[in-house]
């Protein structure tokens, strides 16, 4: 080897694959104002819709008058549930099997509900003309809790579906019940707990809240009457459902309709459903005959677009004396809103709440779940989270909390006698799950022994004192937080949307001179996405990341697959890559043997090239290949380098994390500061530790603005009180705090290249780690003291500080 | 999130800032930084036919300081409050406050006229400047008269300013001696739970002078004239403290919103202006 020759870790440094914090590629044009959002696309005709709104939270609307809006200069159309009901539009389905109005028909079930779409020539008309339509309202009697909603005197919410005994997922026993969804061993776990030392027992209500994303949700549609497609722009998490979906809908074939994804700016879960928006622009583009655009201001999005968790839990969880968890029992009421819209596979009403038995081997659980309507906006999605797993890990983190307290143990050593063992893994959990890997000793006594947790709970004892004396008003709190993801949706034995299973897919394409482009079923919210999979590919097939652009969002030339969400992307697409790659890699063997003019099996693979086994000086690059590829004869193979690879995950992922979080609480003004937050993850193996980073930083400050203030909240009239950003908490980097981040790595065993998925472990694993901050600030004083609600803003920590009478 | 339709005007010089409003009556309105009043048109809680921006009248800027009195303009912006080096050796409680105000974004364009003419009891300029016993310049098309700042307001967005008038400046004394402006809030950008304004002088041990108002705690300013004679004549020691606490809360009548029940913004009152004075006190 001459010394102009890189070595081999020049070559693979070069590739920028996995393992590099290579720079993101897309964030030239986010950080110039040069991406392409929806708002940004503007075709020639284009006009714009948008809603007259509810007022109400429930009404009958006994007449609508458009007359004096359609009078109004520039306005085109205003269409009513009347007009879209011709077309069967008037209703849709909602991807939980039931069904949601598009534009009130006959009554409205929640403040904000779309209740007619005013078409003008643009937007500053449409709300002009907004004010001018009149709706005639009869007020109803109001449904806002939903523990009331089975009580004789509530009013029937559902009366389109009130006489139906059965919904999507069995059984109804009232108007206002959706479902009841059962997991485990209901008898076995009672039996557990009657005979148990232990039981703790809580209610642990995980509050209403909304993904907020910087963009709010809008779309363009455009019909071509003259060819006959219908072209979707839109703030689509999941483009190729949205066109299947569309296509089902209006009865247009699927090939003549182009769904178009552009630069997201964040989803969180609230861009996975189909809007009434989306229908009612469609619907106008193929009245008016020009492409029609709908975007939503930040109250529509905080008021009627998707919200997420709203649920109650109760708990029990039983132990031995030492503190072996024996068996736990949760029962949850799942408040859905109006209509049951949340965005789970479709054996999953409650996601995968089962997955609430956590990091801990908990051999007899049982779980129950009861979805219920109130007059609330429909949503319930996976909010920077799997399906219902940021629920599942508040309610166990919270438990052993709970259960540490009732013990009288420390809640750090409770976890550590009863995780899931390393040995242990592939482990089967009592709710269902085959958990594919974890070392969750060695992540915890790395993440306890970083942050010197006998050091921090001596102080903390210390502090005790100190109040005690009179000595401070400021009390210190430990949050620990141990969680279990699952992740990677999913299987499509028991993972589907709408019928359509869960894979995902990439298509290659390597170019003659050896860069490709690669496309995908998911699309980028900001993920990073055109960064982090050209690396998987880079790693695969030899060629620099550099030198690969990565493509998403357009049906017309994406490969079907079910979009980007519940950290789906990397376990599913991110396989679908490294599959696709190495077919890209088996084809290319053929060739370089071919070139070489040795056998297929006397060359092997080398970073970037094919060397002959024990002649490393005969080699032909991938870059060669490539080029022989196209304009070699070569026989007995086609020409071109191209693949395709729709991969059905065998598995979840579980990614896992260890996280504390030192909190002080001033117990006057209810006001905290975090001091310290260490987030330890575990997602397998990393595929760019910058973009992980950064992935955990975003997460965990949802996670503080969830904990410590960000709610939707209704008074009791079910009038909505946290539409503005003035009210909903979102922290600017004032309120933000430092974080550490820290990791272990366990690769996931099916995946391809072991990675589990990380951007929303910290969103799952941050709230229990604030929130018990929070409660174990109380810990030492009052015995009954187990338990406070989020969100922990100013005011409830003080209420809390009250009840136990520290300002006595 | 889109106002209704509106004429713009731009006048260059107070006349016919005042004519406009003369003409158009109920149907105008002055704007000045637009912080607050933009927000109210664009949820259609404000609906104003004819906008009068004041930003192109140079009368209503600048801030004078001189050895009897400071002067500062209408239209003087949040931000050069606090970047004013003179008027931070004069009243060094206005760049204190100013500083808890909203962000740096909104105190770019926000006005102390606009901020104390709003009559909103959630700005924090209006307990300041009773604090600081200001006085209220307006002119209508009568002429010019001035309005004490503890007469100023009447109700939640109601003033002793007439709709023809404009508010041209406010004034007061130097202040020398402790001050502090404390205010609670849930985050960057929020008005406040509770806020308060403390001035003290201080003659040897005894108290010379006191003034206490409070934000944000009933639907006008609170001056709580009692809290303040609580303090005048004492040691200043924790009992003093204690009545003047006392004093103040008496006078306020907090609502609940989504920043608490009453119970707990009386409480945090009381928290919120103890420290106050105890700030104002460790530097008089
Ligand atoms: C996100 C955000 C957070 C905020 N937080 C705070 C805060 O914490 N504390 C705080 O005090 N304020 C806060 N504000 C308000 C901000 O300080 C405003 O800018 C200020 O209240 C009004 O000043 P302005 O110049 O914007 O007035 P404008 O909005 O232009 O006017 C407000 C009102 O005053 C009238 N007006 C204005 N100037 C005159 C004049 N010269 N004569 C007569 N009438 C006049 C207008 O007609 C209007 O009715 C916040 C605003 C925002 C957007």
């Amino acid at each position: 080897m001459n010394e102009m020759t890189p070595t081999k870790s020049e070559r693979a440094a070069a590739l920028k694959g996995l393992g590099t914090s290579r720079k993101r590629v897309e964030d030239s044009r986010f950080t110039q104002g040069k991406g392409n959002y929806i708002d940004d696309i503007k075709m020639p005709g284009m006009v714009f819709g948008d809603f007259v709104r509810s007022p109400y939270a429930h009404a009958r609307v006994k007449s609508i008058n458009a007359e004096k809006a359609l009078e109004l200069p520039g306005v085109i159309a205003v269409l009513t549930a009347a007009d879209l009901e011709p077309l069967s539009l008037h209703w849709m389905p909602t991807l939980a099997g039931d069904k949601q109005m598009v534009l009130a028909d006959g009554k409205v079930l929640f403040q904000g509900q779309e209740v007619a779409f005013v078409v003008a020539e643009d937007r500053y008309i449409a709300a002009d003309a907004i004010d001018l339509v009149e709706v005639d309202y009869e007020e109803l009697p109001v449904l806002v809790d939903p523990m009331k909603a089975e009580l004789d005197d509530a009013p029937i919410l559902r009366e389109d579906i009130a006489d139906q005994k059965a919904g999507a997922h069995g059984a109804r026993r009232h108007p206002n019940h959706i479902f009841t969804w059962e997991q485990g061993e209901k008898e076995a776990t009672e039996a557990v707990l009657s005979g148990a030392d232990v039981v703790a027992e809580e209610t642990v209500y995980y509050h209403r809240t909304h993904p907020c994303p910087l963009e709010t949700c809008g779309c363009v549609a455009s019909m071509d009457k003259v060819n006959g497609k219908l072209t979707l722009y839109g703030t689509f998490q999941a483009p190729h459902v949205v066109r299947t979906v569309a296509s089902l809908l209006s009865g247009i074939a699927e090939h003549n309709i182009r769904v178009v994804s552009p630069d997201i700016g964040g989803g969180f879960g609230n861009k996975v459903g189909v809007y009434p928006g989306y229908v009612c622009s469609i619907v106008a583009s193929i009245v008016t005959g020009v492409p029609v655009k709908w975007v939503e201001d930040r109250m529509d999005n905080l008021m009627a677009t998707a919200f997420a968790r709203d649920y109650w839990m109760t708990g029990k969880i039983a132990a031995t004396k030492e503190g072996k968890i024996t068996g736990l029992w949760c029962h949850t009421v799942a408040d859905h809103g109006a209509f049951d819209a949340c965005a789970d596979p479709t054996k999953f009403p409650a996601g995968f709440m089962n997955i609430c038995t956590g990091s801990y081997d908990i051999p007899t659980a049982y779980l129950a779940v009861d979805g219920i309507y109130t007059n609330k906006a429909p949503g319930g999605v996976a909010y920077r989270c799997s399906f219902r797993v940021t629920e599942a890990a508040y309610f166990i983190e919270r438990m052993i909390e709970v259960l540490a307290i009732k013990l009288d143990m420390d809640a750090g050593e409770l976890r550590k006698i009863n995780f899931i063992k390393k040995d242990q893994f592939p482990y089967n959990s009592a709710l269902g799950w085959e958990f594919d890997s974890g070392d969750y000793h060695t992540a915890w006594d790395k993440a306890m022994k970083a942050v010197d947790y006998d050091g921090l709970r001596k102080e903390q004892a210390e502090r005790v004192q100190a109040f005690k004396n009179g000595e401070t008003r400021k009390m210190m709190g430990i949050g620990l937080c141990h969680f279990t993801e699952i992740v990677g949706a999913g299987p499509m034995k028991n993972c589907d949307i709408l019928g359509m299973g869960m894979f995902d897919s990439c298509e290659i394409r390597i170019h003659p001179t050896g860069s490709a482009i690669a496309r995908l079923g998911t699309i980028s919210q900001g993920q990073g996405h055109a960064t982090t999979f050209a690396q998987i590919l880079a790693s695969e097939i030899g060629i620099s990341a550099d030198d690969i652009t990565i493509e998403e969002g357009d049906t017309d030339t994406a490969p079907y697959g079910l979009g980007t969400y519940g950290s789906r992307s990397t376990p599913v697409a991110g396989a679908a890559t490294a599959m696709a790659g190495r077919k890209i890699r088996a084809k290319a063997q053929m060739i370089a043997a071919y070139l070489l003019e040795v056998h297929d099996n006397d060359i092997e693979w080398d970073v970037d090239r094919f060397v002959v086994k024990g002649a490393e000086e005969r080699f032909k690059t991938m870059k060669e290949v490539a080029y022989a590829s196209y304009n070699q004869e070569i026989p007995g193979v086609e020409p071109g380098l191209e693949a395709v690879s729709y991969y059905d995950p065998p598995n979840m992922t579980y990614p896992f994390g260890a996280y504390v979080c030192v909190m002080d609480i001033d117990i006057d003004t209810g006001e905290h500061e975090i001091r310290k937050f260490y987030a330890l993850d575990d997602c397998g193996t990393r595929i760019n530790p910058m973009i992980i980073e950064g992935q955990v930083h975003g997460g965990l400050t949802e996670a503080l603005a969830i904990a410590m203030g960000q709610e939707i909240a209704y008074d009791e009239m079910g009038t909505h009180k946290t539409a503005t950003l003035m009210d909903f908490f979102i922290p600017t980097a004032w309120e933000t705090p430092h974080y550490e981040t820290d990791f272990t790595e366990t690769p996931s065993p099916h995946h391809p290249i072991g990675a589990k998925g990380v951007g929303e472990s910290p969103n799952v694993g941050g709230v229990p780690a604030f929130s018990n901050a929070v409660n174990d600030a109380f810990r030492a004083f009052g015995v009954n003291h187990t338990h406070t609600d989020m969100p922990h803003d100013h005011w409830r920590i003080w209420k809390t500080a009250r009840d136990l009478g520290m300002h006595d | 999130m889109i106002p209704g339709t509106f004429e713009y005007y731009r006048p260059s010089d107070l006349p016919e800032a005042i004519k406009l409003l003369a003409t158009h009556g109920d149907d105008a309105r002055v704007m000045a930084g637009g912080h607050s009043l933009i927000p109210m048109m664009k949820l259609r809680m404000a609906d104003i036919p004819h906008l009068v921006d004041l930003q192109d009248i140079d009368a209503l800027r600048g801030i004078e300081v001189s050895s009897g009195t400071i002067r500062i303009g209408a239209m003087v912006t949040q931000h050069e409050l606090i970047a004013d080096e003179a008027l931070l050796k004069a009243a060094p409680i206005i760049r204190e406050a100013a500083l808890q105000i909203a962000d740096p974004q909104v105190r770019y364009v926000g006005t102390v006229g606009g901020n104390v003419a709003n009559g909103d009891p959630g700005n924090d300029m209006p307990g300041l400047m009773q604090c600081l016993d200001a006085v209220f310049t307006v002119q209508g098309p009568d002429g010019a008269r001035d309005i004490a700042a503890r007469d100023f307001y009447e109700a939640a967005y109601f003033t002793a300013r007439a709709d023809d008038e404009i508010l041209t400046s406010v004034s007061f004394k130097p202040q020398p001696g402790g001050y502090a402006y404390e205010k609670q809030k849930r985050k960057i950008g929020d008005y406040a739970t509770a806020a308060s304004a403390v001035l003290i002088a201080r003659d040897g041990k005894v108290c010379s002078g006191a003034s206490i108002a409070m934000t944000n705690l009933s639907d006008t300013p609170i001056y709580s004239d009692a809290a303040s004679q609580a303090l005048i004549g004492s040691d200043l020691g924790a009992d003093a403290v204690s009545a003047a606490v006392d004093a103040a809360l008496a006078e306020i009548d907090p609502a609940e919103d989504g920043r608490g029940p009453i119970e707990f913004k009386k409480h945090v009152a009381g928290v919120i202006l103890r420290r106050a004075i105890e700030r104002a006190i460790s530097r008089a």
